[in-house]
């Protein structure tokens, strides 16, 4: 009884894993007999090899993690000041008052929107990159920051009161526990936003890191290096999601119990 | 016994735009005692103990706690709600130890085991059933150690066993700390089982103070309580044949 109890553990450990595994074996069996012609998509055994002659020369590394950078110092600066502005407008009202209607109304331009505007002012260094990073996190954190703080239950507000929480206490027991799977689906939903993002602006307006390496690929042709862009790209953004996942297991694991 | 008044309500009014809830209320509330206040739904006794634990302010009239004016919070009082109120995200240790600081462990846990449910105190609420999870508001409640405890309807959401297993723990502990104990109920053989005082409210006026003078244990076929249960109810539906006939204590 027991083994079996342990198979069923680890199959269900590998199960997300068969479709994936799946689309690279059928891929690389159409490559090899010439259904998928190499020009259109090489086989992932190119790619693969791709990323071995890179990695040896050290570019990858210096693409991916000059990427990982721009992504953390953007989202940290986006993450920050969306979670403070969604904090402070979802717990007092005269500041909910004065910012929230100009928040409503620049969130509703596309951030990307902004690059031609973001190039001028800050060229193709860094800077543009970060701040439109920051600018795309910024929103779905201070989103559902503030509609987590709105809608923490009044009553156990109410209790919280009535048993002698007040000002900081109130907060660190009642609100901020009562907001945070909210807060978390901010931040997990803005990681996406984050490498969608940082892509668009690597690809247009950069002279590093994987968005650069793969338009740089377009120029020579080299099929191989864009499809090895944008399955690091897959990668990146399934490790970040993970990292979240793992956040919310952690800290929200009194929902899993009932 | 000693009669020490401790709460002491003078013309207390309430009203929410032009609906007058409480049309001024007179009572006195002695140090020790078990009171209820019954009426039906919309008669206002869920807004007269909000209003004697400060978490709503009065329309008019005074509230003196301790000879004192009750000016916001009831610090001294402790209320627990129809529903349980416990911190979904808190161990049930923890939600006993809320508002709490120094050695506060050692407090709780005594107190949860007051409640009979020590061997749940590192788990979530959410493992709890209803009445468990009122048995550790209950908890909550008494580990402040306040002056005045104040049930808004506790057990009204609860199934008719467990009901009258927390009704014979709330009368244990009562009869073990005599604290002063304001009962709010729509249930009149539940008011008559645990009172020294029932107090019916009707159309914001207090329509019966009465004095529940039965021993405990008390039970529930006991020709007395068949008689106070009925004249009480008869009060609260207005089904009574001769108004302001003298209920007559039936004990003994």
């Amino acid at each position: 009884m027991k083994k079996v109890k342990i198979d069923k553990k680890r199959g269900e450990k590998w199960l997300p894993w068969v479709i994936p595994a799946l689309i690279l074996i059928v891929w690389q069996g159409f490559s090899g007999i010439g259904i998928i012609p190499a020009r259109i998509l090489p086989s992932p055994t190119e790619v693969l090899k791709a990323g071995v002659k890179l990695s040896a020369s050290g570019e990858l590394t210096t693409h991916i993690s000059i990427s990982l950078w721009r992504a953390l110092i953007g989202f940290l600066i986006g993450g920050t000041l969306g979670f403070i502005l969604g904090l402070f407008n979802g717990l007092f009202k005269y500041i909910d008052l004065l910012f929230d209607t100009s928040i409503q109304m620049l969130r509703n331009i596309p951030h990307l929107a902004l690059l031609p505007l973001v190039i001028l002012w800050f060229g193709i260094d860094e800077t543009s990159k970060i701040f439109l990073v920051a600018l795309g996190v910024l929103f779905p954190v201070y989103i559902n920051t503030y509609h987590g703080i709105k809608s923490v239950d009044r009553g156990l507000i109410e209790m919280g009161q009535a048993y002698g929480l007040k000002g900081f206490s109130l907060f660190t027991h009642v609100i901020f526990p009562g907001a945070l799977s909210s807060i978390l689906v901010g931040i997990r939903y803005s990681l996406g936003v984050m490498w969608t993002t940082l892509i668009v602006a690597e690809t247009i307006a950069a002279n590093s890191g994987v968005g650069y390496m793969a338009m740089n690929a377009r120029e020579f042709m080299q099929m191989d290096i864009i499809v090895l862009s944008i399955l690091i790209y897959a990668l990146l953004g399934k490790l970040s999601d993970w990292l979240a996942k793992l956040c919310e297991n952690k800290w929200l694991s009194w929902r899993q119990l009932s | 016994m000693d009669q020490k008044e401790l709460l002491v309500l003078k013309d207390v009014k309430k009203s929410y735009s032009s609906l007058s809830v409480l049309k001024g209320i007179n009572l006195t509330f002695q140090q020790g005692e078990f009171i209820s206040i019954v009426g039906k739904s919309g008669c206002g006794k869920s807004t007269l103990l909000r209003i004697i634990a400060g978490l709503e302010a009065a329309g008019g009239g005074r509230i003196m706690m301790n000879g004192s004016e009750l000016q916001s919070l009831n610090e001294a009082a402790r209320i627990m709600f129809q529903d349980g109120r416990l911190l979904p995200w808190k161990k049930i240790l923890q939600n006993i130890g809320l508002g709490l600081s120094g050695d506060w462990r050692e407090k709780a846990l005594e107190a949860l085991r007051s409640v009979g449910l020590e061997d749940r105190a590192h788990q979530y609420p959410s493992s709890l059933s209803g009445g468990q999870k009122q048995r550790v508001a209950l908890a909550r409640a008494l580990v402040h150690e306040p002056q005045l405890l104040l049930l808004d309807e506790p057990l009204g959401a609860l199934d008719a066993l467990t009901r009258l297993e927390m009704q014979r723990l709330i009368e244990a502990i009562w009869q073990k700390n005599r604290l002063t104990t304001i009962l709010v109920t729509h249930d009149v053989e539940e008011a008559v089982m645990l009172s020294d005082r029932v107090i019916v409210l009707k159309d914001g006026n207090v329509a019966v103070d009465q004095v529940i003078e039965m021993p405990r244990p008390r039970q529930r076929a006991n020709p007395a309580f068949t008689k106070y249960s009925e004249e009480i109810l008869a009060e609260i539906m207005g089904t009574r044949s001769a108004r302001g006939t003298v209920l007559v204590a039936l004990s003994h």
